[in-house]
């Protein structure tokens, strides 16, 4: 109890403090977590989408594997990726490991199955409703699919706050290709686990009240975006 | 209807940016090399300090990656750091035999503490190593070891084997797998004895119910040597800008650096580069 | 709006031997059905019938179980045959944008999508709403926008399915309206229903269907005073609301 309250007091200070060092791992934090989630939306929605939307030989079995896909230990996708990216690897000569490149190539393959099942799901409910119109109107299954994300951009923003959190939540990849070199590759979460392993708890536990403060008042702006559309668009 | 292709293109434009950025980095970085070191040094706080100084005296942005001495080492022979900073003598030779590292240098030492609990169970306080873990085993009191091949851990097995105990086995006898700091922690929270680095442990703010109660004996010398990784194998080591760090590391500057660091008063390094000792 | 001529190109539509099963019920039986696209044709029967399946089958979102579709030519673009259902399905944009939309997926040019889509909601009365949310129109509007909007791509036939069930008296009259405005402005007309009122009002023949089998096909005013079957009949006395469940032998 002692811990979370005295933690609670030093993030306050930190925060109004305005701690450079802070503010710059938190500011590295959202930009790589922010092109993370981008990058996997942009690639992972309009797949969920056509999933949902386009028979396909071996469709199942893709599905099948998008929700395996789901539990990708990310410490496994942090090794994979590093040998990737290291010099002895085949993509070394880019020189792009243990830079914030290579933290956002890791959080986005780890993001792209959570948005790409979750936009699966969304679309395949509201497909069974839309279908036979959009059918009717000359709309291909391959057309409908940017139709479907725009139509369903509110509920599709959740899928990318979701992502968003997943890509800002991950440490072990992160550690991995990043390295955790300080004021390049160090982000808040693996800020928290380093100081945490160097005993420093209230300063682990300030800087993840400082995380949970970002994420929630993201969701709290989504949920208010998704009211006013529903008051908007019906 | 005219918004959505906006915002389609605002967004393009922007994540190709965030792309770009994040993967144009490294190029538009200062001068930089990668050094490979240990967990024990970063978490003692020493690089923060040093590599300050390093920076004003060369201009050079030194980037740190720590992770235990074994993984600093595959790290290196990978290609992935132009210099390498670890405390286990034996392996970094066998570096150098291999041919990853240019030339072996010796820069600093730290020492060796066994910590415990402040009841002593297997009373083992004193300047005796080898016998304090005789004790431990003997007794069976819980013993958390790193169990990460590290450096520390490393040293660790010496005095093992040392104490006549091939191999630790047995409930009592806790591998974690991981850094200094988690297992102190995990000693902490199981109230057993550990071998730390005296920096690690200075720095280490949840102490729990232990202390130091073995030191000062001469076998738990922490030795740290410092190479550059061999260009021959790696083209594209930063070599110029390595050895040059490595340079300063034991010209006087470097050295007094080293020594001027402290926690509470108390220094944690010991520079102890002379031209004759090192260089196997 | 629409253009009268070449209209004999794709007609006329055979249906032979029509078959459908869905989920191990036949819901068509050996139809055989011929359009012309010359009258308005209502598809009369029982909930449960078989009216919609009929539809969909002709318009194409239902392929048969067996059986054979020849059109006149035999490619008919989406284009060229609409379908409107009972209850529209509409974007979450505004109205006129739904109409847009529609026309820009089937390949009309940005300026001539602007004066078509501006012409079809001002056919149907909606003239003043185009700029509001679709999906928050009332039920009648949505009906009658969604028909603008299929009406836009200048179909030369089109399906409508129950159009009128969702709506109260007063926009379903609206609704008939337009439709009827549809079909003299060039467009034949396939609708289903079971307001018996619309039916008489619109219709110049009338499609019974029971069970799945076409059974009567006769021109609307004798088919409401002298129909030909026992089922139409009792059809007609309101005595076959559901699906059909007392069995008859066919006449």
């Amino acid at each position: 109890m002692q811990d979370i309250a005295g933690s609670l007091a030093l993030a306050l200070r930190l925060v109004a403090g305005g701690d450079p060092e802070l503010w710059s791992i938190v500011a590295l934090s959202l930009e790589v977590s922010l092109a993370s989630a981008l990058l996997a939306c942009a690639l992972g929605l309009p797949l969920g989408a056509l999933v949902a939307v386009r028979e396909f030989p071996g469709r199942r079995g893709l599905v099948v594997m998008l929700n395996a896909l789901l539990g990708l230990p990310s410490v496994v996708v942090g090794l994979v990726v590093y040998l990737l990216l290291s010099r002895a690897g085949p993509l070394g000569s880019m020189g792009i490991l243990f830079t914030p490149g290579a933290i956002v190539i890791a959080q986005t393959i780890l993001v792209i199955p959570l948005v790409a099942a979750l936009s699966r799901q969304f679309v395949e409910d509201a497909w069974l409703e839309y279908r036979e119109q959009l059918t009717s109107l000359g709309v291909t299954p391959l057309r409908a699919v940017p139709t479907m994300l725009v139509d369903l951009r509110i509920p599709l923003l959740t899928v990318a706050l979701a992502g968003f959190g997943r890509a800002a939540s991950e440490v072990g990849a992160v550690m991995i290709v990043g390295g955790n070199i300080e004021g390049v590759t160090r982000v808040m979460t693996t800020t928290i686990a380093l100081e945490t392993s160097k005993g420093d708890l209230p300063l682990a536990l300030a800087l993840g009240v400082i995380l949970l403060a970002i994420v929630v008042s993201l969701n709290a702006l989504a949920y208010g975006l998704r009211e006013w559309a529903v008051k908007r668009h019906g | 209807m005219e918004w959505h292709r906006t915002l389609a293109r605002g967004v393009r434009r922007r994540v190709l940016a965030a792309c770009v950025l994040a993967l144009a980095a490294p190029a538009l970085a200062q001068d930089f090399i990668t050094l490979a070191s240990t967990t024990s040094t970063e978490q003692s706080g020493l690089f923060k300090h040093l590599l300050r100084d390093a920076n004003a005296a060369l201009g050079l942005e030194v980037r740190v990656v720590a992770v235990g001495t074994g993984q600093a080492l595959d790290m290196a022979r990978r290609g992935d750091a132009d210099v390498v900073l670890v405390h286990d003598k034996p392996a970094e030779e066998k570096f150098v035999a291999e041919g990853f590292g240019v030339k072996r240098y010796e820069v600093m030492y730290n020492d060796f503490v066994v910590v415990g609990p402040k009841g002593d169970p297997a009373g083992v306080r004193g300047k005796d190593v080898v016998v304090a873990l005789k004790r431990i085993a003997a007794a069976q009191i819980p013993f958390a070891s790193r169990g990460d091949n590290s450096g520390t851990h490393a040293a660790e097995l010496r005095y093992w084997k040392l104490a006549g105990i091939e191999q630790p086995r047995g409930g009592w006898y806790r591998e974690t797998g991981s850094g200094m700091g988690p297992t102190l922690n995990t000693a902490a929270g199981m109230n057993a004895y550990a071998l730390a680095d005296r920096g690690t442990w200075l720095s280490f703010r949840n102490r729990g119910g232990l202390e130091v109660l073995v030191e000062g004996d001469t076998r738990l010398f922490n030795q740290y040597g410092v190479m550059l990784v061999n260009p021959a194998k790696h083209p594209h080591v930063k070599k110029v800008a390595g050895q040059r760090f490595v340079d300063w590391l034991i010209s006087p500057a470097g050295q007094a650096s080293i020594a001027a660091y402290r926690i509470q008063g108390e220094q944690l390094f010991f520079p102890n580069y002379w031209p004759g000792a090192s260089g196997r | 709006m629409a253009e009268p001529s070449q209209r004999s190109e794709m007609f006329p539509l055979e249906a032979r031997a029509i078959t459908v099963r869905l989920g191990g019920h036949t819901a068509l039986d050996r139809v055989d059905l011929t359009l012309d696209g010359r009258r308005r044709i209502v598809v009369l029967g029982a909930n449960g019938a078989g009216k919609s399946v009929l539809l969909r089958t002709l318009h194409g979102l239902i392929a048969p179980t067996s059986g054979t579709l020849e059109w006149a030519c035999s490619s008919v673009r989406p284009a060229d045959q609409a379908m409107v259902f009972q209850r529209p399905v509409l974007l979450r944009r505004t109205a006129l944008a739904n109409i847009d939309y529609a026309l820009a997926v089937n390949g009309v040019g940005e300026v001539e999508r602007e004066t078509r889509a501006r012409e079809a909601i001002e056919r149907v009365g909606l003239a003043a709403v185009a700029g509001r949310q679709a999906r928050v129109l009332s039920g009648g509007e949505q009906q009658r926008l969604a028909l603008a909007r299929a009406w836009s791509l200048r179909p030369r036939l089109m399906f409508l399915d129950e159009p009128t069930a969702s709506l109260d008296p007063f926009a379903a009259a609206e609704v008939e309206r337009v439709i009827a405005e549809i079909h003299a402005a060039g467009t034949a007309i396939v609708l289903s229903t079971h307001v018996l009122g619309f039916a008489r009002r619109i219709a110049d023949e009338i499609v019974f269907i029971h069970e799945g089998r076409v059974v009567e096909r006769t021109p609307a005013d004798r088919f409401f005073t002298r129909p030909q079957t026992m089922e139409a009949a009792r059809f007609l006395k309101g005595e076959l609301p559901w699906n059909g469940i007392a069995p008859s032998p066919v006449a």
